[in-house]
């Protein structure tokens, strides 16, 4: 199951990080995971949220560049190596990851959220391997 | 020193009478030989006739950087390009250069000019003198570099780009005079006093230009180096470097009078001022062949003085550079129209066309900024395609301007918007 992450461009300035944490604490969007890309002149905000599509309205109308992204949600136990073997499956298929952040590590399972190069051939993949994969449902609870 | 004493210290009647005869000449010249001018002056009902002295010049239209534009590339010569030994080119307001040719006779009478700046400056035929303008398209390098010559100098065409090799020369060969603009100039200095060597120089004297400086910096550049340092002024499309310069006094900088005639005019009401009023300037090229310009408007503004000079000679003194009339930006050497940059980013669809250039100057060397905003539609959430983009803008802009910026994208809705007339500009230097 694809899920959808919210990307937000900030320049990296006092205050601007707070500013679209307000936006979504105003029109109710609750935040589940987040990684902030930075570079010397501005920040990339990937958001896992309750409601992608209410956030990036919201965020836009405010003037910030946003979009959704396609990425995955996966669901791996909560043990030593279980990410490694995650990445050996991907590696062996040639799938290469953009970009990767934890979502969650509540009770026995973690989450990682995943951008990879070829997003429907790692779904196809994990899927084949018996990974499992978290909806925007699943995560919307967590 | 003075190089040609004849011309640079002639009595004011015998130098009007000799600009009367030469712009009677002039006239005639570009109404038969440019077509541009014939038809300027059919317009106004002027026939070359109607002009018999130097005090008619007011009577003829003038001439603007959109006229070279607009009869671009070789529309304004008044000689067969079989004349032509040269052509030069600076920045155009938007995407075409301005572009020169000189007959050799106009390069024999440029490098006479520049050999007047130079004996204006102390440098003479003993001399030893790194031309540090770039040579290219630029009139700089080549200009000094041919005044050098004419004077007998050893010159040594460092052109731009190598500041260790220009310091290593200046001790190995004892170099005693050099030509580059101001702000590079504070540049070497620094360099010299990072290495500690400032006391084994044999620089005595300094010629800079192609930028406007501050008397602040020009007391800097002469005590940090123990020098005299010497603006030279000049445009392409009159000559290049070497339309006037100033002396050892340091009272305003001696036109080349017998070859441009200036003017300082009121540009709103593009009427004369009075002596020693600011305006901008205005220059006739008395004795050009292959693009003479009737009445140029530099744009610059300064004040004009015609009181004899203290150091012998008559010709009348322009002052330090005031401002602009227009936007334009001097950027290490290069003229910069943000119109340039406006026209450069609509090549680029993935950026708004609000866009805000930051000018600076960091260690005596100027730094461009440009923030631009990119189009929600072209936005990605990868970082690898934000680099490429300002990549590929920053290759656009260097392009365009003949200089690299650095780009910042900034975010949307940030930029100022034109009401009216919008400020694309911030400039930190504060040059005038």
């Amino acid at each position: 199951m694809m899920a959808k992450q919210l990307s937000v461009f900030i320049e990296n300035r006092q205050g601007r990080l707070g500013e679209v944490l307000n936006v979504l604490k105003t029109n109710g969007v609750n935040i589940i995971s987040l990684s902030l890309a930075d570079t010397t002149e501005y920040g990339l905000l990937r958001l896992i949220v309750s409601d992608p599509e209410l956030g990036k309205e919201k965020l836009s109308k405010e003037g910030f560049s946003t979009m959704l992204t396609d990425i995955l949600v996966i669901g791996i136990p909560h043990k030593s190596g279980s990410l490694q073997e995650l990445l050996t499956i991907l590696s062996k298929e040639n799938i290469n990851i953009e970009y990767m952040y934890g979502l969650s590590i509540e009770g026995e399972n973690a989450s990682v959220v995943l951008k990879a190069s070829d997003l429907e051939g790692a779904k196809k993949v994990l899927a084949s391997y018996g990974v499992k994969l978290l909806s925007a449902e699943d995560i919307s609870v967590l | 020193m003075i190089w040609n004493e004849t011309k640079e210290c002639m009595s004011r009647d015998e130098l009007t009478a000799m600009q009367s005869a030469r712009l009677v000449k002039l006239v005639d010249y570009v109404y038969h030989n440019v077509e541009f001018y014939r038809k300027k002056m059919q317009a106004v009902g002027l026939l070359p006739g109607d002009i018999k002295d130097i005090n008619d010049i007011c009577k003829l239209p003038f001439t603007t950087k959109d006229d070279l534009r607009d009869n671009y590339p070789f529309g304004l010569f008044a000689v067969p390009n079989s004349q032509i030994v040269r052509v030069h080119a600076s920045s155009g307001t938007t995407g075409k250069a301005t572009v020169v040719g000189y007959t050799r006779y106009d390069l024999d009478v440029w490098a006479e000019c520049v050999a007047r700046c130079l004996t204006m400056a102390g440098v003479s035929k003993d001399d030893i003198i790194q031309v540090a303008y770039g040579y290219g398209l630029f009139t700089g390098g080549l200009g000094a570099h041919s005044g050098a010559e004419k004077i007998g100098a050893t010159v040594v065409p460092m052109s731009t780009g190598n500041s260790k090799k220009l310091t290593t020369m200046m001790l190995d060969f004892g170099v005693t005079a050099i030509a580059c603009t101001p702000s590079y100039l504070l540049h070497i200095a620094e360099l010299l006093e990072n290495e500690g060597v400032v006391d084994q120089i044999k620089l005595k004297t300094a010629i800079c230009g192609a930028e406007p400086w501050t008397e602040k910096m020009h007391r800097d550049i002469e005590s940090r180096l123990n020098i005299h340092a010497h603006d030279i002024y000049g445009l392409s499309e009159i000559m290049g470097p070497g339309v006037a310069c100033d002396c050892r006094f340091h009272k305003g900088l001696h036109v080349c009078e017998d070859h441009f005639y200036p003017e300082i005019i009121n540009s709103a009401t593009m009427t004369p001022q009075t002596v020693g009023e600011t305006g901008e300037l205005v220059f006739t090229t008395l004795t050009k062949q292959g693009i003479p310009l009737i009445r140029y408007r530099t744009k610059d503004l300064t004040s004009i003085d015609y009181a004899k000079c203290e150091c012998g000679r008559t010709s009348a003194r322009i002052s330090r550079f005031k401002g602009r009339v227009d936007d334009m930006l001097i950027i290490r050497g290069v003229n910069v129209f943000p119109s340039q940059v406006e026209a450069a980013l609509t090549e680029v669809p993935e950026v708004t066309p609000h866009y805000m250039m930051i000018v600076d100057r960091v260690n005596n060397l100027d730094t461009l900024e440009i923030q631009v905003e990119v189009d929600n539609k072209y936005f990605t959430d990868e970082i690898r395609g934000l680099e490429a983009l300002t990549k590929k803008i920053g290759h656009t802009i260097t392009q365009a301007l003949g200089l690299s910026a650095k780009i910042k994208i900034v975010e949307p809705q940030t930029l100022v918007r034109s009401e009216g007339k919008a400020v694309h500009v911030i400039d930190k230097r504060k040059l005038y």
